[in-house]
């Protein structure tokens, strides 16, 4: 006779009307697939931990977002934001799906460069542009948003050196009424240095004014800000056309739209709160609409949009290292997945799902990673199916940032796999080995050697 | 080690102990590890009864009893060595 798979026994004490910092029980469903593939079956071809990213889930989000906002305005162009996930395979969907590159440094910018990506249609943004990177910029004639007056200068003083008329944009910062405001990108809309900065570069014959551009703030759950940034961004353009005779060719709102991540300290979860990309398009629209622009002279609309966009196609899959309780008796269980590699824990409660079949008992745990650091956190309180050793976990949404921003830290960083439209997994970042790392240094003769 | 006298425990895994008020949630394996304790059965005869039973080994199994155990100390549900000989 076969035995009955195992469950840890575990009590729990029954506590009516009693606040809960853990919550209620959320997985109900163990997630034993991705796009059809066995997570089982990944993780022990390509180990653990495995990020996986789907590639039906992007071009599926992306098609949703161009539909949001192409039934609602005539011209509107995406550009695919490097800083969020600069992989190429996933640059290179997001460009078959029509998205420009938006990139914020000279390194994303010779990335999009190499992937093919025509410099007509790169965004250069960024606070940080070298001398080297501008000359390229313009050679290339890419759209280059200005973020302050030195760089203006210098951007004055290339063009004339190289005898081109650069197209620029300047980056623009304003209250759209939400806290906190962001003031460090480009130039001030309510005290003026935004119009002085218009100023400058159209009483200048060398530069060509083509777009205005914020970025307003990150993860916003308000889509009225986005409507408030549309309008005065509008009124510059028009204030521009009144005063110059000149036509702004595009208004570029940014990025920041919130994916369906649950931010820490949110009551409910965000998949049932954050605003969708149709209740973006719905205000963008309007504002722009509303506007003054006559119907012909509407300008395109620029959205660089990442994190909306590739959160929910990106998984991390990782294993069970051990159950522990802490000196006051809470749950502790230890993943082989640490914030070197999941950075978006400091930000969210990650969703986190078993791999295998559980019962509808929970436990209010605390998710540790693996470093042997004290931050190491990846869910500070979560109520979870009973976990045992080496059992496998889904940590859902972790698309955006977190393979950009992950720490060669105390370990490897691991593979990344995409699973094609057609199920099949392809290793798109090979996990790092320590040659990789000991490539890069230089050990001096004098301290080759030493005895212990 | 026993369970106390007067803690009830339903088959459905509900645990009630008078004493306190309190009650418990208990799952499955762990309702079979309280019938086994209420009948004094000793440590290592509740190990094979439930290896007999459970896909799993000794050594998984021992850890998750001690925790177990652990918690029903906390929560003031087992009889301590002076009352079971009393």
């Amino acid at each position: 006779m076969s035995k009955q798979r195992y469950e840890r026994p575990v009590i729990k004490k029954l506590e009516t009307g009693m606040p809960n910092k853990f919550g209620t029980r959320t997985e109900y469903q163990p997630m034993t697939h991705i796009d059809g593939v066995p997570v089982a079956k990944l993780m022990k071809e390509y180990g653990s931990p495995l990020f996986v990213i789907s590639e039906k889930t992007i071009r599926s989000t992306i098609q949703k977002a161009k539909k949001a906002f192409r039934t609602r305005y005539p011209r509107v162009q995406f550009a695919w934001s490097y800083k969020t996930n600069y992989l190429n395979s996933i640059c290179s969907i997001f460009h078959q799906e029509g998205s420009w590159a938006e990139v914020v440094s000279g390194f994303e910018y010779d990335k999009a460069i190499s992937l093919g990506v025509d410099g007509k249609k790169i965004i250069f943004n960024g606070p940080e542009k070298s001398e080297e990177d501008l000359t390229k910029a313009i050679k290339n004639d890419s759209l280059i948003h200005i973020d302050h007056l030195d760089e203006l200068y210098t951007i004055s003083e290339l063009a004339e050196k190289l005898k081109a008329r650069p197209r620029v944009a300047i980056r623009v910062n304003m209250d759209t009424g939400i806290y906190p405001m962001w003031d460090r990108f480009g130039f001030n809309y309510e005290n003026g240095q935004a119009w002085d900065a218009i100023n400058k570069i159209m009483h200048s014959d060398n530069m060509e004014l083509v777009g205005l551009h914020c970025h307003i703030g990150t993860f916003m759950l308000a889509p009225s800000a986005y409507g408030i940034a549309a309008s005065k961004l509008a009124e510059l353009a028009l204030s521009v056309e009144q005063k110059f005779k000149h036509e702004i060719k595009y208004i570029d709102l940014g990025g920041g739209f919130a994916s369906k991540n649950t931010l820490k300290g949110a009551y409910l979860p965000g998949s049932d709160t954050n605003p969708t990309f149709d209740d973006f398009a719905e205000v963008i629209s309007s504002a722009l609409l509303n506007s003054n622009f006559k119907q012909e002279k509407l300008p395109m609309l620029i959205l660089e949009t990442g994190r909306a966009l590739i959160d929910e196609a990106g998984f991390l899959l990782g294993s069970v290292i051990s159950n522990k309780r802490s000196s006051t008796g809470r749950r502790n269980t230890i993943l082989d997945i640490g914030v070197n590699i999941l950075f978006t824990a400091f930000w969210y409660d990650h969703k986190i799902t078993p791999a295998q079949e559980f019962t509808h008992y929970s436990e209010d745990t605390c998710i540790y990673g693996p470093l042997c650091m004290n931050i190491d956190v990846i869910r500070e309180s979560a109520s979870l199916p009973l976990l045992n050793k080496d059992d496998r976990v889904v940590i859902h949404n972790v698309g955006a940032y977190n393979m950009t921003q992950w720490m060669q830290f105390i370990a490897l960083r691991p593979n990344v796999v995409l699973i094609d439209l057609e199920g099949k997994p392809h290793v798109i970042r090979l996990r790092e080995t320590l040659d990789n790392m000991n490539n890069m240094e230089n050990v001096p003769v004098h301290l080759k050697k030493f005895n212990l | 080690m026993k369970l106390k006298k007067n803690v009830a425990v339903s088959e459905s895994g509900l645990l009630f102990n008078p004493v306190t008020g309190e009650s418990f949630s208990v799952n499955p394996i762990g309702v079979e590890i309280l019938n086994l304790l209420r009948e004094e059965n000793t440590d290592e005869q509740i190990y094979s009864s439930i290896l007999a039973k459970y896909s799993t080994d000794k050594s998984t199994f021992e850890k998750d009893y001690e925790d177990f155990i652990g918690i029903l100390t906390h929560n003031n549900l087992l009889e301590k060595h002076e009352e079971t000989n009393a």
